[in-house]
């Protein structure tokens, strides 16, 4: 046992006499039956020293489904599952639980429990401490000359704070910013602002990537779709895009083509001749935080977007009718060319995905034409 | 208990022989180099109080450990890249499939390594209960006062390791590149696009241009196996360090004061129990690991910016912003060319660190109603801190509910409600909710408190029913023992702080400021409506009415109360 000497009792304000039961002190040690019986102390000692035995056996098993069992394309299964994962975690788990009940096991039967008592010490230094601490930071702090010599102190400081900028220019290089991105255009639909859509590409099909033919479409119908320049073929003479611009591209330019009813299908301002006989097309990426939307109710033309619920109008200009998006849909202007295959009248007219400060947003109707 | 006592002295002999034993040698070799024995002198015999509640911040402690080494296994294998590669391992269905490095390798270690998709499953798992533990851990702390000074700082600490914990475990399962972890990072995106000003800048400065880019996964990995581990490991330190300088809070019991700290040495009944404790942890991982699937990679498939699955949700510690996300209504604002989404900006950015913020005041603010500038050492029961209690019932209630909002369409689809109603109806509750769960539980503890007294001096319902000579019947009650009382009232008055009786000692009114007023209306708020505990003459006074209940107005005690 540690300091037993009582200490001064400094935050104790309330006297004792107020307090309706005294403190009885600790109760009495009771001894266990491991303390006494040495038959029960010998039989606990058999149960750690078992626990230890069995967690080798454990290992042992462990090393056993490790080169017997077998991973890869025709793996062992044990009632359906995994052989060698089932296994290599059943036994590990039993050869380490073993361990740990067994020390606790020899901790709570057969080390002392004795509960003993130890004194705290106030966490404060004690005064004199705490005064020379501070006569000494004073003396440091004279001695330097901190106060005494502004002009050293100032231009220390300054120095300081302008090193400190250097770190976050040499950051700088982490990224170009959009500004740049737009402006160097080193891929094709660079910037928040652009998509790889142009006039007259072809609206081609997400997976396969073959044109999408007006006529095929029926009213109801829903087609995930991509850019044509999204499948570069020496037929459609669009220049190779892969890794990063190819993912870059894919994910601002995902749409989704609907047919509705004509009559159902309410152009926004300045969109009449965006639809082909009903068919509308609008940026697959929701506006909300820039998830793929793709959950569509044929009867409401309601476009759901899985990630957060948003849900918008295709028959009205994808209006935001439900859920936390604060925008509309952009939608993409369709014409169809000579073959009867969809394309696009020009690139969308606004930034499609997520909100940003510089987004310029304006009203549909002060978007601007389609190109074409 | 009528045990034989007399063989004690030939099992717990704590002799020492003089002679220098081997480790003794040892020790003297180590010390002549590190001069640690000053130190280990005190700390090798430290007491620690024993309560099942102080195992929790343990199992975090221990999960991170668990993380630690099946982190580094992960590793091995694992390649941080995004370049496509044309998988080639042993998942039939994905043979051939484009897929960048990051995923392939992922899918390597699930399907060719052996033991890979056990480490896998186990770190998961692992960081699942280190983010759990520290949660429950901070309630323990929280609802018994244990963050009260001087403690404050090492509850700071602690917040700070579950906000980073939580960023580390985000981090942590983006990395596999699939299809719901690239969902995960996209909406990161668009949160960071958010942020008034800069937020295409840092969108751009963290992808290294356009999103997805080719650098996100080799910079999250940077952060997750080295930066954040970095200060979780350093964080951490500090917290086990003021543990031990602190010494261990305690519950109020007999022989238990302000002063000194009952319980079992360090060495060895605690290293025995902490250090198995540890096996404990680490078993119970490997089981889950074994037994268990987590993020089968292999049924969401590679990410593709086009695709997505319905019913998405992020793990689950990220799901109470990602409520709030949901019910936000859809606002955002057009000013002279420039866009504010503040649907985003709020409940994603805002409101987290807004809630955090208040996590790591709490302590701070308390002091300051209570005026309580003392150290304390002894805990609280939640019920003798009625107001403290409902607060965090309150945050907790909060919580609950922007968690259960995240799961929305979940709710819809399994309970067949509509959506649009949920949705509605939530964005009431989170408000409402609150102020009724605090309202309950205050008054809750207020009663529980009653209840307590009731027991001091009326005794405890014993259930023996007696009937009187005159056809009467009542309850027996009986006088807890000693002990019990003494713990019941081991706890302080509360003193209502008011601006006319803030006098110093001299009797001078203390200078008040602008806040005083406010201060003292918190005061009332907190403390006025507890109960306090019997004066000694209503203790006294119950317990001769005890003594005397059998024999007299025993039917008239059981009407009365």
């Amino acid at each position: 046992m540690s300091d037993l000497t009582p200490h001064d009792d400094s935050h104790e304000d309330v006297p004792a006499s107020v307090e309706p039961v005294q403190d009885p002190g600790l109760p009495e040690h009771t001894w266990r039956p491991t303390d006494v019986d040495e038959k029960a102390e010998k039989r606990a000692e058999r149960q750690v020293a078992g626990m230890f035995g069995l967690s080798i056996v454990s290992v042992v098993l462990f090393f056993v489904v490790y080169f017997t069992a077998d991973v890869g394309d025709d793996w062992t299964t044990f009632l359906g599952l995994g052989a060698s994962n089932v296994g290599l975690g059943v036994f590990l788990g039993l050869a380490l639980l073993l361990i740990g009940a067994g020390v606790i096991q020899w901790a709570r039967k057969l080390m002392s429990d004795h509960e003993m008592v130890e004194m705290r010490h106030a966490i404060a230094s004690p005064e004199e401490d705490r005064a020379a601490t501070l006569a000494a930071l004073d003396a440091g702090l004279t001695d330097a000359g901190i106060a005494r010599r502004p002009l050293v102190r100032n231009s220390l400081f300054a120095a300081v704070g302008v090193v400190a900028l250097s770190p976050i220019v040499l950051l700088r290089d982490l990224g170009q910013t959009n500004a740049q991105v737009t402006e160097e255009a080193e891929y094709p639909g660079a910037g928040l602002e652009h998509t790889v859509w142009a006039a007259g590409m072809r609206v081609v099909r997400d997976a396969v990537g073959t044109p999408v033919k007006a006529a095929d479409l029926q009213i109801g119908d829903l087609v995930n779709a991509q850019p044509e320049a999204i499948f570069p073929t020496e037929e459609n003479g669009y220049p190779d895009l892969e890794g990063a611009p190819l993912q870059i591209a894919k994910s601002k330019a995902a749409i989704v083509v609907v047919r509705m009813d004509q009559d159902a299908y309410v152009p926004g301002e300045g969109r009449e001749n965006w639809d082909v006989d009903g068919i509308v097309a609008y940026s697959k990426i929701c506006t909300h935080v820039g998830c793929p939307i793709s959950l569509y109710e044929r009867t409401t033309h309601h476009l759901l977007c899985p990630c957060h619920q948003s849900t918008f109008d295709l028959s009205d200009s994808g209006r935001v009718v439900f859920g936390p998006a604060g925008r509309h849909l952009p939608q993409l202007p369709l014409d169809v060319d000579d073959e009867g295959y969809l394309i696009s009248r020009s690139d969308f007219t606004e930034p499609v995905g997520p909100s940003y400060w510089e987004r310029d947003s304006k009203p549909i109707g002060e978007q601007g034409e389609a190109d074409v | 208990m009528s045990i034989d006592t007399s063989k004690v002295a030939t099992t717990t002999s704590g002799a020492v022989s003089s002679k220098p034993t081997k480790v003794g040698a040892v020790a003297t070799w180590a010390d002549e180099r590190l001069g640690l024995g000053t130190a280990m002198k005190k700390n090798l015999r430290k007491v620690f109080p024993d309560h099942w509640s102080f195992m929790l911040g343990e199992v975090a402690l221990w999960s991170f450990v668990v993380l630690l080494l099946t982190g580094v296994f992960l590793t091995l294998w694992f390649h941080p890249s995004m370049a496509e590669v044309a998988y080639q391992g042993s998942y039939d269905q994905f043979r051939g499939v484009e897929m960048s490095d990051a995923m392939a390798s992922t899918m390597h270690i699930s399907f060719d390594v052996r033991g890979g998709l056990l480490m896998r499953q186990m770190h998961h798992w692992a960081a699942m209960l280190f983010i759990a533990a520290m949660m429950v851990h901070l309630l323990r702390v929280y609802f018994t006062g244990a963050y009260r000074k001087p403690r404050e700082i090492n509850w700071v600490i602690g917040s700070l390791l579950l906000l980073l914990g939580t960023l580390e475990g985000f981090t942590g399962y983006s990395l596999p590149d699939d299809l719901l972890s690239g969902t995960g990072i996209r909406a990161a995106d668009g949160f960071m696009k958010s942020i008034p000003v800069v937020g295409t800048y840092l969108s751009f400065f963290l992808f290294g241009g356009e999103f997805p880019g080719e650098s996100i996964i080799p910079r999250l990995y940077t952060i997750h196996v080295l930066l954040i581990p970095g200060v979780l490991l350093a964080l951490i330190a500090a917290h086990m360090l003021l543990l031990v300088s602190h010494k261990h809070t305690q519950w109020p019991g007999p022989g238990r004061t302000e002063n000194n700290v009952v319980g079992y040495p360090l060495m060895p009944v605690y290293m025995a129990k902490a250090g198995g404790f540890f096996f404990i942890v680490f078993g119970v991982t490997a089981l889950m690991g074994g037994l268990l699937g987590i993020n089968p990679i292999w049924k969401y498939g590679p990410y593709d910016p086009t695709k997505i699955t319905a019913g998405l949700q992020p793990d689950w510690y990220m799901g109470w912003p990602d409520g709030a996300l949901r019910i936000m209504p859809g606002i955002e604002s057009h000013i002279g060319g420039y866009t504010i989404a503040w649907n985003v900006f709020l409940p994603i950015i805002v409101l987290p660190g807004v809630m955090f913020t208040i996590l790591m005041l709490l302590p701070f603010l308390e002091s300051w109603i209570t005026g309580d500038k003392r150290e304390h050492h002894l805990l609280e029961r939640p019920r003798n801190a009625p107001t403290r209690t409902a607060v965090m019932v309150s945050l907790m209630t909060f919580y609950g509910l922007m968690w259960a909002a995240g799961g929305n369409d979940l709710i819809a689809i399994h309970f067949d409600l509509s959506i649009n109603q949920i949705t509605y109806f939530m964005r009431v509750l989170v408000f409402v909710g609150p102020a009724i769960a605090f309202y309950i539980t205050r008054r809750w503890c207020i009663s529980l408190q009653r209840h307590d007294n009731a027991v001091l001096t009326h005794g405890r319902e014993t259930g023996v029913i007696n009937r009187s000579p005159e056809g009467g019947y009542s309850e027996k009650h009986e006088a807890v023992s000693a002990e019990r009382a003494y713990t019941l009232t081991s706890r302080p008055r509360d003193e209502v702080y008011s601006i006319a009786a803030d006098k110093d000692a001299n009797g001078v009114q203390r200078p008040t400021g602008r806040l005083s007023g406010l201060r003292e209306r918190l005061s009332h708020l907190w403390f006025a409506d507890n109960v306090q505990k019997p004066t000694q003459e209503e203790y006294d006074e119950g317990q001769e009415h005890l003594a005397h209940a059998d024999h007299d107005d025993h039917a008239e005690l059981g009407s009365k109360h």
